[in-house]
């Protein structure tokens, strides 16, 4: 049956890594522009705009880490957890180390990397698959969250990383965006080169498409694992470093749940739970849509649990047109 | 041993004049074929010939675009594989498709459960699953036993088991040996010769030559989706069944360059690894092509597997090139040594990746400056071989999934190129491909035995390079080969001169007969 399929499949080259992102880019326009014609005006402001945009950070940074975990066949649910320790470390230090701003933020994403150079390790040395690794260290990462904060907030004084996802003052508009929506979207452009460009993001697709090809071919797979984990980790702690920086205090409690709405990104974006597939552009568009959603109903005054019914149908409605599109390419 | 052939055996089912195409590609062509009562009727042909689709056509899983059947007397078109099981023609798939964790009763009556008002009477299934067994002469398989803790041949057997229980008159089997022992093949035969007593029509798909002259009362051979030639067993040798399958004569499919052996690049000493191989030793020389040859669970794959690192060594000594003991996979590239899986969809390829991605995945080295893999260069790379090999695809960034099975074989034998060793262990290299990749396979391998520029006419000289080739078919060992050895339950026997060999020799070493008087 060599017949020559018409529609270009081919899901790893750049180009086509675009046209794979074009199905969740026309969903993010057609949802923003369903809103914009039912929602108030209030809508389709400009701030509106960049409000979406902040509060697409938190998620938009898990899910870099998460595409790259995702892409490499496993899966990550320590995710919110994560994010609770990053934020409750931060606050910590701040508070009770007197480090400064920066060490503290990097200490946020030194957590998270951590976590995540565990539950690499543990998903290759004991050959435990790593939905129930990190379905493990989703549990023990929040006990140690709340250990750390004794299970209460811990307050931190005000710095410039609370001004990360703050609304821009008047003098600081040329910025258009947040500090540290630059930042997500910077790194969302590393991330993107360093699975296309190198060595490593090569290896990061084979494994995930066929860990025994990539075996074969010399690939060090368990070593290429324990690296995804443990840059997936750092953007986790990146997302608790926003998460701080949103809620001025470390909350050990806090983003129970978003290892979902991450995943929920990243296969939004064409990623595939079985691995091989998926880019740091569609999960971005992902997460967008979900909160163009989010935003959209709020305008709307709907209740809260039209919000949660749309965008579970749009996680399934988005799945079932890739799948559709997969079987007709062939 | 061959049982008396019933001369007027009844026409049970007839096939006339069956097309199939899938798009543009011609599966079937005007295909007839006739099982009978009391026959094993042997169905032969390349993969890709079409045995396979005509097996569907006939078990109901494919419609046929135009012909007619006939089953009993009766027209006989099914719609789907289950009316074809109540009019009484079975499958029997080289996969089995039992529910391993159900016991043999329950499969053996799965979706025909005797009992009443949705309750099961276990006692009158177990009844009928054990008279099953007993038909086919196995009443020690316990019908309480589960499925999944059986040994293929078992649950062979209970697959067969299942087909009786329901009365089908017409099983087919297709590649019942393929994964079996050689004891195994014994008892299934045994089966089968007791079900062509007992009037079943039975058809045999296989490309073990041997088991088909063997078994079989009548052959028939398609090739590309052609009947090019049919008769009964006693009338074909296996040379002329091999020229019908090929079409053309064997001496062009298997060119032979004049070949230098030079130093020995590849030396193994009392190999040991877990489980297997047991004992192994050979030395392979560049400019040469050594042949193993065994059955299936011999230890070929596993020897070839060990080498490269895929598996444990226990003991014994590898040496490649001046690279003593044991390496990874990762090492093993650098070291110019290269492998081939067996199987292309689980192991030798990631389907899902593109053409480009899969041939440089192994030497992703000088893509890109500062040690980046730029996907133009990758692509560049990846066209020098599509062109030289003739691999047909839309570009290099196409899904290896999409590709037809030799297309995918030379990406998986290309990356070996593009890796550039010098030492190729080829594991089953055209098994499950058309026979115009497999020619364009042997001849690459000429090539490189000889030290020949791959896609050059002029044929200017390189390096020459070393192939230690694991095949199951014989006549393409004796083909392509300079030296044989034959592994058997684990052991490697000491490499011969291919002039030097025949082909029953080989095949009673393979099976362990040689110089084995208790007679197994």
């Amino acid at each position: 049956m060599a017949s020559e399929p018409r529609l270009d499949s081919a899901r790893s080259g750049l180009p086509s890594g675009w046209v794979q992102a074009l199905g969740p880019v026309f969903g993010l326009a057609g949802t923003y522009l369903l809103f914009a014609l039912i929602a108030p005006a209030s809508f389709r402001s400009l701030d509106n705009l960049e409000t979406i945009a902040r509060q697409t950070a938190i998620v938009g940074a898990a899910a870099l880490g998460m595409t790259m975990i995702m892409v490499a066949g496993a899966i990550d649910l320590s995710v919110g957890s994560v994010v609770a320790l990053g934020s409750v470390v931060i606050a910590w230090l701040l508070q009770f180390a007197g480090a400064s701003p920066l060490v503290a933020g990097l200490g946020g994403i030194l957590a998270g990397t951590v976590v995540g150079l565990v539950s690499g390790l543990l998903v290759t040395r004991l050959r435990v698959v790593s939905f129930i690794v990190t379905l493990g260290m989703m549990l023990a990462v929040r006990g140690l969250a709340k250990s750390i904060a004794h299970e209460q907030k811990i307050d931190a004084p005000l710095t410039w990383l609370n001004d990360l996802l703050a609304t821009l003052p008047a003098e600081r508009q040329w910025m258009l965006l947040p500090a540290g929506v630059w930042l997500v979207i910077a790194l969302a452009l590393l991330v993107a080169g360093l699975l296309r460009y190198t060595r490593l993001g090569r290896h990061i697709f084979a494994v995930g498409s066929n860990e025994q090809t990539a075996r074969l071919c010399g690939v060090p797979v368990s070593r290429v694992k324990v690296l995804t984990f443990l840059l997936g980790g750092s953007f986790f702690g990146l997302g608790g470093l926003l998460q701080f920086s949103r809620l001025t205090v470390g909350d050990p409690t806090a983003a129970v749940g978003l290892e979902l709405d991450v995943i929920a990104a990243v296969v939004i974006g064409g990623g595939s739970l079985s691995g091989g597939e998926g880019s740091v552009f569609g999960s971005l568009v992902g997460a967008l849509i979900m909160s163009v959603i989010r935003s959209g109903c709020t305008q709307m005054g709907l209740p809260n649990w039209v919000q949660e019914v749309v965008t579970g149908a749009v996680i399934v409605a988005a799945v079932a047109l890739d799948r559709w599109r997969h079987r007709r390419v062939g | 041993m061959t049982a008396t052939r019933v001369p007027s055996a009844p026409e049970r089912l007839q096939m006339h004049d069956i097309c199939k195409r899938f798009g543009s590609t011609v599966a079937l062509q005007e295909v007839s074929f006739t099982a009978r009562g009391g026959e094993v009727h042997a169905l032969v042909g390349e993969n890709g010939a079409g045995k396979s689709t005509l097996m569907k056509v006939l078990s109901g899983a494919l419609a046929p675009d135009s012909g007619t059947m006939v089953l009993d007397g009766l027209p006989y078109h099914p719609r789907d594989p289950l009316e074809a099981r109540r009019r009484g023609v079975a499958m029997i798939y080289q996969e089995l498709s039992l529910a391993p964790h159900l016991t043999v009763a329950e499969n053996i009556l799965l979706g025909v459960e005797p009992g009443r008002f949705g309750l099961v009477a276990r006692r009158e299934m177990s009844r009928r699953a054990q008279e099953a067994m007993a038909r086919l002469q196995h009443p020690e398989i316990s019908p309480t036993a589960l499925v999944g803790d059986l040994s293929p041949a078992a649950q062979q057997l209970v697959e067969i088991g299942r087909s009786l229980a329901v009365g089908c008159r017409v099983l087919v089997l297709d590649e019942p040996t393929s994964s079996l022992t050689s004891q195994d093949v014994e008892r299934l035969f045994e089966v089968i010769g007791h079900l062509r007593q007992e009037g079943h029509a039975i058809v045999y798909i296989s490309h073990f030559l041997e088991e088909v002259k063997r078994i079989a009362d009548r052959i028939t051979v398609l090739r590309d989706g052609r009947v090019v030639g049919g008769a009964p067993a006693a009338e074909l040798s296996a040379g002329e069944i091999v020229s019908l399958m090929v079409g053309r004569r064997l001496d062009e499919l298997y060119p032979r360059s004049p070949r230098v052996p030079g130093e020995a690049v590849l030396e193994i000493r009392g190999l040991q690894g877990v489980p297997l191989p047991l004992d192994a030793s050979v030395t392979l020389r560049r400019g040469e092509v050594l042949g193993i040859f065994g059955l299936v669970g011999a230890g070929r794959t596993e020897l070839l597997r060990t080498l490269f690192g895929l598996a444990a060594i226990r003991s014994g000594e590898v040496r490649l090139g001046v690279h003593a003991g044991p390496a990874s996979p990762l090492r093993r590239w650098r070291q110019g040594a290269g492998y081939l899986s067996e199987d292309r969809a689980r192991e030798g390829l990631a389907v899902g990746l593109s053409l480009a991605d899969n041939l440089t995945l192994s030497h992703l080295d000088d893509l890109g400056p500062a040690g980046l893999v730029l996907p133009r260069r990758q692509e560049a790379a990846a066209n020098r071989w599509v062109r030289q090999l003739g691999i047909r695809a839309r570009d290099a960034r196409q899904k290896v999934a999409s590709l037809s099975g030799g297309n995918q074989q030379k990406v998986a034998l290309a990356r070996l190129l593009h890796s550039d060793v010098d030492v190729l262990l080829l594991d089953e290299p055209t098994r499950g491909i058309d026979v115009a990749s497999k020619a364009l396979i042997y001849e690459l391998i000429d090539t490189l035995a000889a030290g020949r520029r791959i896609g050059d006419a002029a044929g200017a000289l390189e390096r020459p390079r070393a192939i230690l080739m694991v095949s199951s078919y014989l006549p393409e060992l004796l083909g392509v080969c300079d030296r044989i050895a034959v592994m058997c339950r684990g052991r490697l026997g000491a490499a011969q001169a291919v002039e030097d060999v025949t082909p029953e020799a080989l095949l009673l070493a393979a099976t362990g007969q040689e110089g084995v008087s208790d007679g197994v």
